[in-house]
């Protein structure tokens, strides 16, 4: 019996992918940018992140990029997050808190279907600092 | 640490270089105080400090890559660590002030793919570096590590790998540019002495003056050596594996002694790994500090225990090598690239490179360069992309002037031949050679003279003295190169060294000996009138053989710039120098000993060298 079959082999590779993954760029399928500016922190951002993280572990989710940004402008409806299926608009929800985090990310994120009562509207704001 | 990254979903991850460049620049410092930053403002759980391989852009180390986005800092401090994660990483402002501007641009460049240096880069050797903590295993095979191993194992013959290894065309990249493919068939032809072992050696001995492309790819990525030595063990039929580094590469060594130990740990060392019925380990050789034993017969010697001394070939290793029995010997970077070969195939390796060459060759890049680094490029690619593209050019506006290449067993291209492809062929036509990958980079300002006697310095001392042409030769070839750099020398002189090269190529027992003239045959086949300049004038042209020098003091300038400012006289160790404040100085030529200090504490350039 060999210490290590080929099958064992894989699933270290799977595994471990998913952490690495995050690191080599391209091949995700939704951007989640939560606004981390000082008002968004004040609000109770940092709830919304840690949630969202949260159902990305439990459902084992693959190709969701999280991301934070600075203050998005709309400091009044913090805790603000925006999100981005690739090929399609950004939306942008505000007034969150985790459990509607929660709700946008199994709805939307995970099933393409925009939260329309969380949603602020359909924008085109850059999120990619890349392009800054 | 290694658990909870399998288990937890961070959100960034940030890579510290840590290669032996950005290590002695304190990255592993930086990493703690990441560490203790993000901790600080309650991060841990989100952000995870990652410690990779090098990077490759050396010269701006320490180094930082924020993944996702490829955001790439440089320059790092433990000054900046504070103010960088709480505005990037708390608040999401990517912090410009620590990114890379390029010389001569006001803007910086945010992400590592947009930055020339990079840009021009294909990684095959180097496919993990920065994108994984090379001393966890999980993280390699994420990236497809031992994939090739496991199909080389359980899905390929012997005669199938050795086919696909001489089809994708690769050559030894240590330098003599051996088909690989070759080798291992005339390995796996040879039969072991009273059914004994037979023996797979990375040769990681690397030992040329300014090149650290064997250690970088040991320190970022040990399991792709690991791997392709597991491969070439199957392929040839081999059964112990030895890998042979240089003691002076500590940190090499450790991350490859963890390399082995998890791979062992795991079960893809050791007996009938991944239930394939083979069964391989390798050990680590650590070698103690002789340039010669990257000569393959002298690093045998120097595993068996013996004086690192070569032999003369035949018989080559792959017949009677390792205690007599066949062996298989390659170098890092080769070993590094069969993994690739046997997952990708190898047409689309071949589609890489030149004619003759393929795939790609890792470089370092040093001297008179702005970016000074590791590189690794196609074959085919031209000097000039390298140096201008790649490397950023010639600093303070200087002129270049040639490249040498191959290490001190290299030879020196001029200027003219800047547009030259590289490939095996084209380096050896030019009277160079690919070797292991140095690059040694220099302006105007260097003395083609100077510089073969410095080359020949080193190879004279690391000759092991065994055969008297090495032994012998190199001594009166240094001879001859000082006398003449001093200004002694003669018009006979020339011929005698040009004779005397060519004997020593000609008639050296190893390696060492044979290129060891290198330097000096290409300086005078490119540069001849420098080494004339110093016979006949007794000049230096690029004034760096300082007892060819006169220094002059302009009087004028010393006068009108300098207000006589005093500093030459007060620096100068002979006395030489004639004069008071607010007077012109002016040199005693007799008393001078053209140490070059006046010309070097004059802020005005008062002082003059010709």
């Amino acid at each position: 019996m060999p210490k290590l079959t080929l099958e064992e082999l894989a699933k270290i590779r799977e595994q471990t992918r998913k952490t690495t993954m995050l690191r080599e760029g391209g091949e995700y399928r939704a951007k989640v940018t939560v606004h981390m500016g000082t008002c968004g922190i004040a609000a109770g951002a940092r709830g919304v992140m840690n949630a969202l993280l949260e159902e990305i572990d439990k459902k084992e989710a693959q190709g969701v990029l999280v991301a934070n940004s600075g203050c998005a402008g709309l400091c009044s409806r913090e805790p603000m997050a925006t999100v981005e299926l690739t090929g399609q608009a950004p939306v942008k929800y505000v007034d969150l808190n985790p459990d509607k985090m929660r709700k946008i990310f199994e709805q939307h994120v995970l099933g393409g279907k925009i939260v329309q009562e969380y949603a602020l509207g359909i924008g085109s704001e850059k999120t990619d600092f890349r392009k800054e | 640490m290694a658990e909870k990254a399998k288990d937890k979903t961070y959100r960034i991850h940030l890579m510290v270089c840590a290669g032996t460049g950005c290590v002695s620049n304190h990255s592993f410092e930086i990493k703690e105080a990441l560490e203790k930053e993000v901790k600080k403002h309650g991060l841990e759980d989100e952000v995870l400090v990652v410690t990779t391989g090098c990077n490759g852009f050396c010269e701006r180390g320490p180094l930082l890559v924020v993944q996702p986005g490829n955001i790439f800092y440089q320059q790092l401090t433990m000054k900046d660590v504070p103010h960088l994660v709480e505005e990037h990483f708390l608040k999401g402002r990517p912090v410009s002030r620590l990114m890379y501007t390029p010389p001569k641009e006001k803007k910086p460049v945010p992400v590592l793919s947009d930055i020339d240096f990079f840009k021009k880069q294909v990684l095959i050797a180097l496919r993990n570096r920065g994108l994984i903590d090379p001393e966890k295993i999980e993280e390699s095979i994420a990236r497809d590590g031992y994939q090739a191993m496991a199909k080389a194992l359980t899905e390929m013959t012997p005669a199938q790998i050795i086919k696909e290894v001489t089809l994708s065309g690769l050559r030894g990249r240590g330098g003599a540019g051996f088909p690989t493919g070759l080798k291992w068939d005339m390995v796996r032809g040879a039969q072991s002495a009273n059914g004994g072992a037979k023996y797979i050696i990375c040769n990681g001995d690397e030992g040329d003056p300014g090149a650290f492309m064997d250690r970088s790819i040991l320190e970022a990525d040990p399991h792709a050596v690991i791997e392709g030595m597991v491969i070439g063990a199957k392929a040839v039929g081999g059964t112990e594996g030895v890998l042979y580094v240089r003691n002076e590469y500590p940190l090499a060594v450790k991350r490859l002694q963890i390399a082995l130990d998890q791979a062992r740990r795991l079960g893809l060392l050791g007996e009938n790994i991944l239930g394939s019925g083979f069964s391989f380990d390798i050990k680590v050789h650590r070698g103690a500090g002789a340039f010669v034993c990257g000569e393959e017969t002298a690093l045998i010697a120097s595993i068996e225990g013996r004086l690192g001394e070569p032999r003369p070939r035949p018989p080559y290793p792959a017949q009677s090598g390792l205690h007599g029995q066949p062996t298989l010997i390659n170098n890092v970077e080769t070993w590094a690239n069969i993994p690739i070969i046997i997952a990708r195939g190898a047409k689309w390796y071949s589609s890489i490179g030149t004619e003759t060459s393929k795939g790609t060759k890792v470089f370092s890049v040093v001297g008179k360069i702005n970016n000074t680094g590791l590189v690794e490029v196609p074959m085919g690619i031209t000097l000039r992309e390298i140096i201008y593209d790649i490397g950023g050019g010639i600093p303070g506006g200087k002129q270049f002037k040639a490249v040498q290449t191959g290490g001190p067993s290299g030879g020196c291209i001029p200027k003219d031949l800047i547009d030259l492809p590289i490939d095996y062929e084209s380096l050896t036509k030019a009277g160079s050679m690919m070797g292991s990958g140095g690059m040694v980079i220099m302006d105007e300002d260097t003395c083609m003279v100077d510089l073969a006697r410095y080359f020949l310095s080193f190879t004279q001392e690391e000759s092991c003295g065994k055969c008297t042409p090495c032994r012998e030769g190199t001594k009166v070839m240094l001879d001859i190169l000082t006398r003449i750099t001093e200004g002694r020398g003669t018009s006979q002189d020339l011929t005698l060294l040009e004779d005397m090269a060519k004997a020593v190529k000609d008639t050296a027992l190893c390696g060492l000996g044979k290129t060891a003239p290198n330097p000096v045959l290409t300086t005078l086949r490119y540069f001849r009138d420098e080494y004339e300049a110093h016979i006949r004038d007794k000049k230096c042209p690029a004034h760096v053989c300082r007892q060819l020098n006169t220094y002059t003091v302009e009087a004028r300038t010393c006068l009108e710039a300098g207000r006589g400012c005093d500093v030459c006289r007060r620096n100068c160790a002979s006395e030489a120098i004639q004069g008071e404040k607010n007077t012109v100085h002016s040199i005693i030529q007799e008393k001078c000993i053209k140490c070059g200090v006046c010309y070097e504490v004059c802020q005005f350039h008062a002082v003059k060298v010709d």
